[in-house]
């Protein structure tokens, strides 16, 4: 079984679209959403939920008031400004128990966060493991491992051959656990300054975790001059940059009518509308993707 | 200067008053006193009004927070500091290209153990509450990676055997643009927790001007302490099922941490209508509309930004910045 994930560094630049169209593409497979604090992907693979789990993780403090004798320590020695006044905002607290172990009077006790949702579903292209994290909520790279983890394990008993993850935009703690032992990262990028900046801090972190990377440019054609040079740098860098995806309104469109955009396509096609390459780089891209995996 | 005449004089959270008596009614001092006074005053309400912690964030990565961030802050040109908090991927800096004075490494304290003073009790290991400290029979084990600079196992130690260095997560680098003040963060690749960094970035606040804060896409932790203790947050939207989805996700987060919010929505001009039927719904003024414009597309791709490639949006800006002062004022008088 071969895991691929799908990240960008910047967010917006397609993952979501990309990975819906593998949805359809590829026969065999488990999907996978680990963009759990803004998941879109069950919008385009409209699931049937089978299961829902609660995710239980992390401390919040709370005071009691009749046991405060406001003396002040929880305050002082809270590193995270999580208490003011006496009052713990739960939205600052990292949960850490210092000032429960600290306060004299025992007045302080941490209590668990129910910090999120999980989901195993079905859709029409395969099982999907997805989750919600609550708002405002940490530990969304737990939760990440939780989804991925299960995702695995599907992918196991039902002998799939693919894992392909739809990852969350950044390089922090929900980007590392999602992509930490995957065989393969796709990184989907645009000709922008901010898409080529974001780009790079984003193969380091491939770089940082082993994990070998093969590079989309989506939008290519709205800037050639930044594409030439994208296409540059990953040829210095070695990496393949596997697809150039041209800009398409058939990708919004397709969005707003909840369908992948090959399937999309497909229908506009029998309709007589037929409309730039986009279907036909996914589809290319789909399969390097796979012969890589196979050949490696 | 008011030396035995002042009566009474009271100070209650940001107002004061003070009652002062004259001896004679026709003493010269009180008009001039009057006039001081109320300039003082007035002064005093306008920049009360003017200055604002201004939060832009999205739920969804890739609508156009840092566009909006950019030209707001060139729009208004003076008294503006702006602080790049997605320090996952910071892009501020450019669109802005400012001038950098200085880069302070970010550090959390982790702990180290003094071997000669550790008896090996274990409370380090059963305080910490992330397991970044494990004690066996006869060594400490410490992952300084999982840890988060509480201080719970140096304080705690019986033996005192725990002492505190810093281990650096990212960098904080401050500069200016123009007249706009510039404070960046940037974690180092390859390190999980983003919040230590954009804590320090938001330590650089400058209470006395327009703080706008451009902030990392998504609802969970980094975003949250980049909001917290803003005035208002404007959301930046697109017309897409995906836009309205994380839009709602990010509308919940900002009322969790309790802060009003405006929508500005990106590419305005599909058929898709949900994202203003959404802002009637749950009564989210929307302050501004940008057009979907491959013209606006490609300025941004080359590191322009809107104002700067296209000068007449400074105007919008401008009423974007007044709408969004009506809107405070409009909750302030709903809230009291």
């Amino acid at each position: 079984m071969k895991e691929i994930v799908v990240l960008s560094g910047k967010g917006g630049t397609g993952k979501t679209t990309i990975v819906a169209s593998f949805a359809a593409l590829a026969k065999s497979k488990v999907l996978c959403d680990c963009d759990v604090d803004a998941a879109d992907l069950h919008l385009l693979l409209k699931p049937k939920m089978k299961e829902t789990h609660e995710f239980r993780s992390g401390q919040t403090a709370t005071i009691d008031e009749k046991l405060c004798t406001r003396c002040g320590l929880c305050e002082e020695v809270c590193r995270f400004e999580a208490i003011k006044d006496l009052k713990i905002d739960p939205t600052a607290c990292e949960g850490c128990g210092f000032c429960a172990q600290v306060c004299p009077e025992n007045a302080i006790t941490m209590e668990e966060n129910l910090a999120g949702h999980w989901y195993i579903s079905e859709t029409k292209y395969g099982p999907l493991v997805h989750a919600r994290l609550g708002i405002a909520q940490e530990n969304s790279g737990k939760l990440v491992n939780v989804v991925r983890q299960n995702a695995r394990s599907i992918g196991q008993k039902e002998g799939l051959e693919y894992i392909i993850t739809d990852g969350p935009p950044g390089i922090g703690c929900p980007v590392i656990s999602s992509l930490s032992g995957a065989n393969l990262a796709l990184l989907v990028t645009e000709p922008t300054l901010s898409g080529m900046h974001d780009l790079e801090r984003v193969i380091g972190v491939c770089r940082h975790f082993g994990v070998p990377a093969l590079v989309c440019i989506n939008k290519y054609d709205l800037n050639e001059d930044n594409t030439c040079q994208i296409e540059r740098y990953c040829l210095e860098q070695g990496i393949e940059v596997a697809a150039k995806l041209p800009f398409d309104n058939i990708v919004t469109e397709s969005l707003i009518n909840g369908i992948p955009v090959v399937e999309y396509y497909v229908v506009e096609y029998y309709r007589g509308s037929i409309r730039g390459s986009i279907v036909q780089q996914l589809e290319t891209l789909w399969s390097k993707i796979s012969e890589n995996e196979r050949g490696g | 200067m008011l030396g035995g005449w002042v009566a009474t004089a009271r100070v209650q959270g940001p107002a004061a008053t003070v009652f002062a008596q004259t001896v004679e009614p026709s003493c010269p001092t009180r008009e001039a006193f009057r006039a001081t006074t109320s300039s003082v005053l007035s002064a005093a309400q306008k920049w009360q009004e003017n200055k604002m912690i201004l939060s832009i964030a999205s739920g969804k990565g890739g609508t156009g927070k840092t566009l909006v961030a950019t030209s707001l802050a060139l729009s208004l040109g003076k008294q503006v500091q702006i602080l790049d908090c997605d320090v996952e991927e910071p892009n501020v800096h450019l669109l802005l290209r400012p001038t950098i004075v200085q880069s302070k490494p970010v550090c959390i304290p982790v702990p180290i153990v003094d071997k000669a003073k550790c008896n090996y009790c274990g409370k380090c290991a059963q305080v910490c509450a992330y397991k970044a400290i494990a004690v066996l029979p006869e060594t400490v084990l410490v992952f300084p990676e999982l840890c988060h600079g509480c201080g719970a196992c140096s304080y705690l130690c019986p033996e005192k055997a725990i002492s505190e260095e810093g281990r650096q997560m990212g960098v904080v680098e401050t500069g200016y643009c123009g007249e706009i003040d510039f404070v960046h963060g940037r974690l180092n690749i390859g390190e999980a927790m983003a919040t230590p960094v954009i804590r320090e970035v938001k330590r650089h606040i400058d209470p006395t001007k327009t703080v706008i804060i451009d902030v990392s896409p998504g609802t969970s932790c980094p975003v949250v302490e980049a909001v917290r203790g803003s005035d208002f947050c404007l959301l930046v939207t697109e017309p897409t099922p995906f836009g309205l989805h994380d839009l709602s996700l990010a509308v919940d987060t900002v009322k969790a941490v309790g802060i009003p919010c405006g929508i500005v929505l990106n590419r305005a001009g599909s058929a898709y209508s949900k994202v203003e039927e959404y802002c009637l719904e749950v009564d989210i003024p929307l302050l501004m509309r940008i057009p979907l414009d491959m013209e606006i597309a490609r300025l941004y791709s080359r590191g322009v930004t809107l104002v700067q490639g296209m000068p007449e949006w400074r105007g919008k800006f401008l009423e974007l910045f007044r709408n969004i002062k009506q809107a405070l004022a409009v909750n302030k008088r709903v809230r009291t």
